[in-house]
Formats: C-alpha cells, sequence, structure tokens
C-alpha cells in the first residue's frame, strides 16, 4: 500500500471519529434543550411574569423571583465590573512582571475556578452572620464576587492583545500614561471586554449555591435590599425538588426564563464583537 | 553649543555646490554625544557621536540590528515605556540635554514627533486620530480644531481622500493612507523634529513615493531623521547619511560622498550590497 492510500485511510478514520464525538456531545445538549423547552413552554404564560410565587396547590407565577434576580444580577454586575476592568488594567499596564502582579494574577486564577458555594459561604461568614439576617445585598456580594474574576482575566488579555506599537505611537505624542490606557488601549479592547462582562453577567445569572447562603428565598413581593430577596435560581432548586405537581411546573418555567435569558446575552455578546471587528 | 567633541568632520553645507545652490544654510538642531544604550546588560549601541541639522534629513543606515533604530528611539526617549533599556551619555536639543533624568517625558515626546514601521492609526475616527495629539497639550475652539486637522491631512496630501469620511475608523485606510494619517498625526502637534521609522518599508512603491515626496515637502520645516533599509531611499531623500554596524557609527557624511567617496572600507562594501 502506498504512504498516500495509507495517508487517506488515517484521514476518514480520524474525520469519523471527530465527526462522532461532535455528535455525541450535541445529542445531550439537545436533549437537554428540548427536555427543557418540552416542559417549560407549558409553563409560559402571561400569569408566569404577573403573580408572586404561589404556596403549594394555589396558582401564581415567578414574578417576585424574576424581579430579584435582575435585581441582584445587575447589582452584582454592577459593582464586580468597575473593580474587575480596574484590576485587569493594573495588571496588564502597570504590574509589569512585578512579583506583587505575579501573585495578584494567581490568586484571580484560583478565584476563577473556585466552587461558587465556597463565595456563597465566604459572604454569609462576612455579611449574613454580622447582619444577622439573609439580604439581597449578601446576594448580590455573593454575585459580583463571582464577576470579578472573569472580568479581570478578559480584560487583562484584552489589553495584552493591544499592540504595543498602538501604545508607544500615543506615547510618541505626548500623551500621559492614563491618557494613552482610557482613549487607545481600551477603544482598542472594548468589544473583548464587552464581551467578557457579558460572559460574566451569563454566568451568574444562573448562580444557585451562592444565593442559598445568602439572599435565600422570599415567598413575596420585596424590594427591600435588607431583607431576604427571591430569585430564580433558588426558587427552581426549592420548586424542583418539591413533590408539587405545580412548583415543578413553575420550576422547568423559570429554568426555561434563564436558559432564553443567558442565550441572548451570548447572542449579543457575540454580535456586539463581530459588530466591532465588521467596523474595522 | 560647540562640537568640538565630535568624532567625526562637520560637513559644511557651502562645500557642496548643489546643496549650497538649493537649500538655506542649515543649523545644528540636536547633537548626540557619546550615547551608549543598554537593553538589560546588552550593549546595543557604542559611544554614538553625530549631529542632525534642522530643515535637513539625516538618514541611518546600516544592516538589521546594527542598531539604528535603537538611535531614533533614545531621540524621543520612548524606550523608557520599557525597564530594563536605558541610554548614557548626551542628547542636547537646543543646548539642552533630553537624557537628563528630570526632564517631562511627554513634554519632550510632544516636541519630537515619530512615525512608525507599521501604521499605527488609533481605534477613532479620522478626525479624531488627528486631533487625539492636538488636545493634548492645546484647547482650541471647534472651528480651530478643524482647520488644524484639515492642514495635517493637506500636508500629506491625504485631504481629498478622505474629506467626507473624516468620522468614519481610521482603521478603514489602506496602509499607505494609514500611514499618511501617521504622519499627519505627527505634524498636527507641530513638532520641532520628526522622527520615522522605516515609515515606508510596509508600504507598495506607489505609496513609499508619496511618503519620499512627503519627506521633502516637510525637509522644509523639520528636523527629520529616518531609519531605512533601503539604500536608494536614503541616497534619494536625505542630506546626511550615517553607516551603522554592530552598534557603532562607522562614517558619517553628506549623503553623496557617502555614497560617492565613502572613506570607510565597511560603507563602501554595504552601499555597494557586498554585504547586509
Amino acid at each position: 500500500m502506498n504512504i498516500y492510500a495509507q495517508r487517506r485511510i488515517v484521514n476518514g478514520l480520524v474525520m469519523s471519529l471527530c465527526v462522532a464525538a461532535t455528535g455525541f456531545g450535541v445529542l445531550w445538549l439537545v436533549l437537554v434543550l428540548s427536555t427543557l423547552l418540552w416542559n417549560g413552554v407549558a409553563a409560559l404564560s402571561p400569569v408566569l411574569f404577573t403573580e408572586m410565587t404561589p404556596p403549594p396547590g394555589s396558582a401564581g407565577g415567578l414574578l417576585n423571583a424574576i424581579f430579584g434576580s435582575v435585581v441582584m444580577t445587575l447589582i452584582g454586575t454592577l459593582i464586580g465590573t468597575p473593580t474587575g476592568i480596574l484590576a485587569g488594567t493594573f495588571l496588564a499596564e502597570y504590574s509589569g512582571g512585578s512579583r506583587f502582579g505575579e501573585v495578584v494574577r494567581f490568586i484571580n486564577d484560583i478565584l476563577l475556578s473556585a466552587p461558587s458555594i465556597i463565595v456563597g459561604l465566604f459572604v454569609y461568614e462576612l455579611m449574613v452572620i454580622r447582619m444577622g439576617h439573609f439580604s439581597a445585598w449578601a446576594g448580590a456580594v455573593a454575585l459580583a464576587i463571582i464577576v470579578i474574576p472573569v472580568v479581570v482575566r478578559t480584560t487583562e488579555d484584552m489589553l495584552n492583545l493591544v499592540p504595543n506599537a498602538l501604545r508607544e505611537a500615543a506615547s510618541a505624542l505626548g500623551s500621559p500614561k492614563w491618557k494613552v490606557i482610557v482613549m487607545v488601549s481600551y477603544r482598542a479592547a472594548i468589544q473583548g471586554m464587552v464581551t467578557g462582562i457579558m460572559l460574566a453577567v451569563a454566568r451568574i445569572a444562573g448562580e444557585t449555591a451562592p444565593l442559598l447562603f445568602t439572599a435565600l428565598n422570599n415567598q413575596f413581593w420585596s424590594t427591600n435590599l435588607n431583607a431576604p430577596m427571591a430569585n430564580l435560581p433558588v426558587v427552581i432548586f426549592q420548586f424542583a425538588m418539591s413533590p408539587y405537581a405545580d412548583w415543578q411546573v413553575l420550576a422547568w418555567g423559570g429554568a426555561l426564563l434563564i436558559t432564553i435569558a443567558v442565550l441572548f446575552l451570548n447572542i449579543g455578546a457575540r454580535a456586539l464583537a463581530s459588530w466591532s471587528t465588521f467596523r474595522r | 553649543m560647540s562640537t568640538a567633541t565630535a568624532r567625526y568632520p562637520m560637513p559644511v553645507s557651502s562645500t557642496n555646490p548643489r546643496e549650497a545652490e538649493a537649500q538655506p544654510a542649515s543649523r545644528q538642531k540636536v547633537l548626540i554625544r557619546n550615547v551608549e544604550f543598554y537593553y538589560g546588560t546588552f550593549k546595543a549601541l557604542k559611544n554614538i557621536t553625530l549631529p542632525l541639522h534642522d530643515k535637513r534629513v539625516t538618514a541611518f543606515i546600516g544592516p538589521s540590528g546594527c542598531g539604528k533604530s535603537t538611535l531614533l528611539r533614545i531621540l524621543n526617549r520612548i524606550y523608557e515605556l520599557y525597564p530594563g533599556q536605558r541610554a548614557t551619555g548626551e542628547v542636547i536639543v537646543d543646548g539642552e540635554n533630553i537624557l537628563s533624568p528630570g526632564l517631562d517625558l511627554n513634554l519632550l515626546r510632544a516636541r519630537i514627533g515619530m512615525v512608525f514601521q507599521k501604521p499605527t492609526p488609533f481605534p477613532m475616527s479620522i478626525y479624531d486620530n488627528i486631533a487625539f495629539g492636538i488636545r493634548l497639550y492645546e484647547k482650541l475652539p471647534r472651528h480651530e480644531l478643524d482647520d488644524r486637522v484639515e492642514s495635517a491631512l493637506r500636508r500629506v496630501a491625504l485631504w481629498d481622500e478622505v474629506k467626507d469620511k473624516l468620522q468614519q475608523s481610521g482603521l478603514g485606510l489602506s496602509g499607505g493612507q494609514q500611514q499618511r494619517l501617521c504622519v499627519a498625526r505627527a505634524v498636527a502637534v507641530q513638532p520641532e523634529i520628526l522622527l520615522l521609522d522605516e515609515p515606508a518599508s510596509a508600504l507598495d512603491p506607489i505609496s513609499t513615493q508619496r511618503i519620499e515626496e512627503l519627506i521633502a515637502e516637510l525637509k522644509t520645516d523639520y528636523c527629520i531623521a529616518i531609519v531605512t533599509h533601503n539604500m536608494q531611499q536614503a541616497a534619494r531623500s536625505s542630506d546626511y547619511t550615517a553607516f551603522m554596524y554592530l552598534g557603532e557609527l562607522i562614517e558619517f557624511d553628506e549623503t553623496e560622498r557617502i555614497f560617492t567617496r565613502p572613506t570607510q572600507k565597511h560603507t563602501e562594501d554595504y552601499i555597494t550590497g557586498r554585504f547586509g
């Protein structure tokens, strides 16, 4: 057998293995999504968005949980994003291979892969015990702690992709360093940084563990940030584990809502990235 | 300022009849004196001494790694962006040593423009690319700023090509246009000295020709130093040429003399293409 025929056979073999592996991965994704759609669509109705979480046996919706999720995700992002961007900027533009920068980067990587339940326990110790009660603030802080390492990492990576020639060009005009960063580096890296923030938001939108120990849950409408607050992940957790059929349906509905929200965030992030690339 | 310590004979413009006719006498704008440069512990430049004349073009030529770009990067101290790089000696600009430690680097760089090998338009509109540098040190009313942007773009013969799309991204221009944009950005802040680091090496022949025409035109106002790999370019567009090799300045003279009667064997070998 000549070497070319042999190469073709190996190619065909490896190619079919790749296709099989892809199919295997996609199969489960399709199964999960179709189950979610099948069960979730049944729960979708105007009531879902207008009524509070019900006691077992009566009708209701998820309004308080949707509101709580949006509020805590928003506050968590508002705290986590500026902190993450500033820290990422420090690492990329100022640390310059220093020991301190190395340590910060290493710790950030650990935080990035830390189980979110640890973050929940940490905030429980830090805030819930001292305040004496669960609260939306504690939930938002826990979510912020999850946002920070993601944003630090993407900000640093994106700034590192900005060519040094651009920084040199701006500095050569007599621009002070902070202006080089704000006017040139950020502009060159903005789409990657925004993508990172959106992915972080998508991630915390579905986090359950950190909220279990911090915001807990609330059966009623509450806008008090100093009190426990309902949120979709914990409601899903509680309702899905319950023996009541109507709670289980609501859990499916909530799961579908989160999935759709995350899907749109991801699409938004991609669209933004390709839009900025297109403009170039 | 004295040139007594210079190791090389200072060419006098009037000895060259062609030049004396074509150009008014020039004065010495910059004196690089006993400059050495280190990348960490590696010594990249050894005891360099040469002058740069006002309203003249000085070309730095030599094989890759000879230190010509390094020398250029000393003149606006852009190397200080990177820790571990340092220069010793003196670079005297109008009587002031710009290598002295207390100097404000931002103010220095505002006086000395630089254009790099690859075009480096900022990720912003064509207008803002030019206005960026102006806004750093001047607070102008809108119409004056418009005028400055326009005159800078006219200066580099780019105005007619971009006047209808000033608000579009500078990244959308062609390579040659981008490089002219970068030159316009540098001259818009009205510097005294212009440093060009292989400004045409990434460009096609037509764009290269435009850049060279531009250099000839800008020469009437600025002291220009250009690094180039292209011998013909050095011969065409410069008044003085410095040949460098392995971190040393081998020969410095009027361009015509360097290319017709070099005194050093090394220089002759290089310009005739025997090595490099």
